[in-house]
């Protein structure tokens, strides 16, 4: 972590993740049912008061990790870390929400329709019983209202007379609400258009700064983790294929699918995009219902060989900081 | 400026008339800004219901039987299970017995004859000297109470069965829908006539000595048979919006706050489906007087000198040729409470819950 690019301090790793799976049963007719594995093994930190970017195509497991991550499945194996200490007992999950909290993706279903905005913002406080008047709720739901860019005078409005950016700084101030140290950000802006996109963003960014936050930050727009995030994970069905500093992983991809994803960006420079080569895939991904054997990527990788098919690739530590799972990764780069 | 306003234009000019164009002033700037009044959901369903005149008028309806059901008994010269010509120390005076509306008894004309005042019987009376329009006004008092407190039994169990079977699921919810399933193959009515004479004779012991001896067996065995048996639709109908209910974000997002699962029951699932509960509560009054009027009719309602539409309506049968208004009447209450209970209802499924209307 002594890179000289790095601009904001990240310390000791706040979540450990290790070999977390999270497997859902799919009932398969009458009797039987098999696993759809939704997360296969993924293992990764996350540094405090870092932002880590998790990309990756729809229906790769991003979600499901990042609410496995937050024990809002129980996970089907794996350990998660809070700071050094193993989450194992209710009473460890429940002191583990006071700190871990999560902005939803939809602005829409995530506000419940009945409550008012302080209702909704209040309410973790209201959960966890974290003022001792109502004088004292009041001041708090107007602080965090304000935080996030919100008037007092909206306090007594319901969900629906907002437009989805507001809707959004409501979700923010609600996962404030605790005063966590780390936010599960769960595609927060890809609902919005990109004018409150970029609003919306930089809010983030300056809360982290504010008030010390970590976030996992779930997208599929390449080009937004790359603004916000410091370290960006990659996942493909269910396994996470690289890992690493954002501006490296994306001046250096070094797995095969993660250099296909960032072929995909769009730029701005015509003579640029001219330049690029896109890296087009072929085929479908894959169901997680029927994962394919060894590698998950091989069925569309360009690379794959026999060895591909046999053994899944381990994630290793390829330079410092870097993480990539490819058998054939010598040979690519 | 002025000179130039005043040439007359050619009315086929393109020209912009700038008198047109006047920058607003500030009482206008601020009359644009006027924030709407933060509406609630329930505000919105009742200006709704106000527009549907049926609905209105089935309100009305309701609002002045009930009014009448609660208040009239209380300055009403006569009681329910008074019977007229019996004074005590005294022959009885067959003259009260069967008058006709309107019509007073013998010692009634002679006091009204010496210019005394007599309060008149609206409806005549009864076989027993019992002034009619008493007992048709308790017996709707009855029937009234009847139907509310076996639907609020009815609610009650709906709410707890149907949120715990949705918002858990698993084998919870198959263990209770099998109940379920099992109580709705059983036929209604048999069922219906079976408990409620099988608790009449339990309750009829059990009761002696406590408060509810009052109130008679027979009402309290229809409760619990409306309790025992008509809880399943509306514990079905409240599973299944809860069921869709618990897949929205608010819910996890609750769940990411730490809130346990009666907490997100009471303050997000049956708040979301509380205009379903409100109406299908609504509706189910009716079907609770309708029940109890016909348990009455077949002399398993209400105990004897106490009146309900039902039992007036069978008593009635026994002189039918000769006083058919005494059909007539609690016939006809009966129809306006249900037929303005169920247009009230529809008139609230259509107010509250627009998609519902089908």
């Amino acid at each position: 972590m002594s890179d000289g690019t790095m601009t904001k301090q990240t310390g000791q790793p706040i979540i450990s993740v290790k070999h977390l799976k999270q497997y859902f049963d799919i009932s398969d007719g009458f009797l039987g049912s098999r696993p759809l594995k939704a997360v296969d093994d993924i293992s990764f930190d996350i540094n405090e008061g870092e932002t880590l970017g998790l990309v990756g195509e729809s229906g790769c497991g991003k979600t499901t990790a990042g609410r496995s991550l937050l024990q809002l499945y129980k996970p089907t194996a794996g350990e998660i870390f809070y700071r050094g200490k193993k989450i194992v007992t209710k009473s460890d999950i429940a002191e583990f929400r006071k700190k871990a909290t999560m902005v939803f993706q939809d602005p829409y279903s995530s506000l419940d329709p009945r409550m008012t905005v302080a209702d909704i913002i209040g309410e973790p406080l209201d959960v966890h019983h974290m003022y001792s008047s109502k004088e004292e709720r009041r001041e708090k739901i107007l602080t965090l209202m304000e935080h996030v860019g919100l008037n007092s005078e909206h306090a007594a409005r319901y969900a629906h007379e907002f437009s989805g950016g507001q809707r959004q700084r409501v979700g923010i101030a609600r996962a404030l609400a605790v005063d966590p140290d780390f936010i599960v950000c769960d595609e927060p802006v890809s609902a919005l258009d990109v004018s409150i996109q970029a609003q919306v963003i930089n809010m983030f960014a300056e809360l982290q700064e504010k008030m010390n936050l970590t976030y996992l930050f779930i997208a599929h727009d390449l080009l937004v983790v790359r603004h916000i995030s410091d370290r960006i994970a990659v996942m493909y069905l269910g396994h996470m294929v690289e890992l690493g500093k954002a501006e490296e992983v994306y001046s250096k991809p070094m797995h095969p699918y993660t250099k296909a994803l960032i072929s995909a960006v769009p730029v701005p420079d015509p003579k640029v995009a001219k330049a690029n080569k896109r890296i087009a895939l072929t085929g479908e991904i894959p169901s997680p219902l029927d994962a394919p054997s060894g590698c998950p990527f091989r069925t569309r990788c360009q690379y794959a060989t026999e060895q591909c098919a046999a053994e899944v690739p381990e994630f290793k530590e390829v330079e410092s900081g870097r993480f990539c799972a490819c058998h054939r990764l010598s040979e690519i780069n | 400026m002025s000179a130039e306003n005043n040439i007359k234009k050619n009315p086929l000019s393109l020209q912009v008339n700038m008198d047109d164009f006047i920058p607003a002033t500030d009482s206008e700037k601020e009359y644009m800004v006027q924030m709407r009044p933060s509406t609630t959901f329930f505000k919105d369903g009742v200006r709704r219901l106000i527009k549907n005149k049926v609905a209105l008028v089935s309100f009305i309806v309701i609002v002045i039987i009930t009014l009448m059901a609660i208040f009239v008994p209380i300055f009403w010269p006569y009681k329910y299970e008074s019977m007229l010509g019996m004074v005590p120390g005294q022959p009885m005076d067959a003259s009260f017995n069967n008058l006709r509306p309107m019509e007073y008894s013998v010692t009634e004309q002679a006091k009204l004859d010496a210019g005394e005042k007599v309060f008149p019987h609206l409806f005549g009376t009864d076989a027993q000297g019992r002034d009619y329009f008493i007992r048709v006004v308790y017996g709707t008092r009855i029937s009234l109470a009847v139907g509310f407190f076996a639907s609020l039994i009815v609610l009650v169990i709906g709410i707890v069965v149907g949120s715990i079977s949705g918002y858990v699921g698993g084998t919870v919810d198959i263990v209770l829908m099998r109940i379920v399933d099992i109580i709705y193959s059983l036929p209604d009515m048999l069922m219906v006539i079976l408990l409620a004479s099988v608790l009449r004779q339990t309750l009829d012991t059990a009761l002696v000595g406590t408060p509810f001896e009052k109130v008679g067996s027979n009402i309290i065995s229809l409760f619990i048979v409306f309790a025992v048996l008509y809880w399943v639709s509306m514990a079905r109908l409240i599973r299944g919006q809860i069921l869709s209910l618990r897949e929205q974000e608010y819910v996890l997002a609750a769940q990411t706050a730490g809130a346990k699962g009666s907490w997100i029951i009471k303050k997000h699932l049956i708040p979301n489906c509380i205009s379903v509960i409100v109406i299908s509560t609504a509706l189910q009054i009716p079907s609770a007087i309708f029940t109890e009027s016909y348990l009455s009719f077949l002399g398993l309602g209400v105990n004897a000198p106490m009146p309900s539409l039902g039992s007036l309506a069978s008593d009635a049968l026994n002189g039918l040729s000769s006083y058919p208004y005494r059909l007539v009447i609690p016939a006809i209450v009966i129809s306006l409470i249900v037929l303005s209970l169920n247009l009230f209802g529809d008139g609230l499924r259509d107010a509250f819950d627009p998609k519902l209307n089908g």
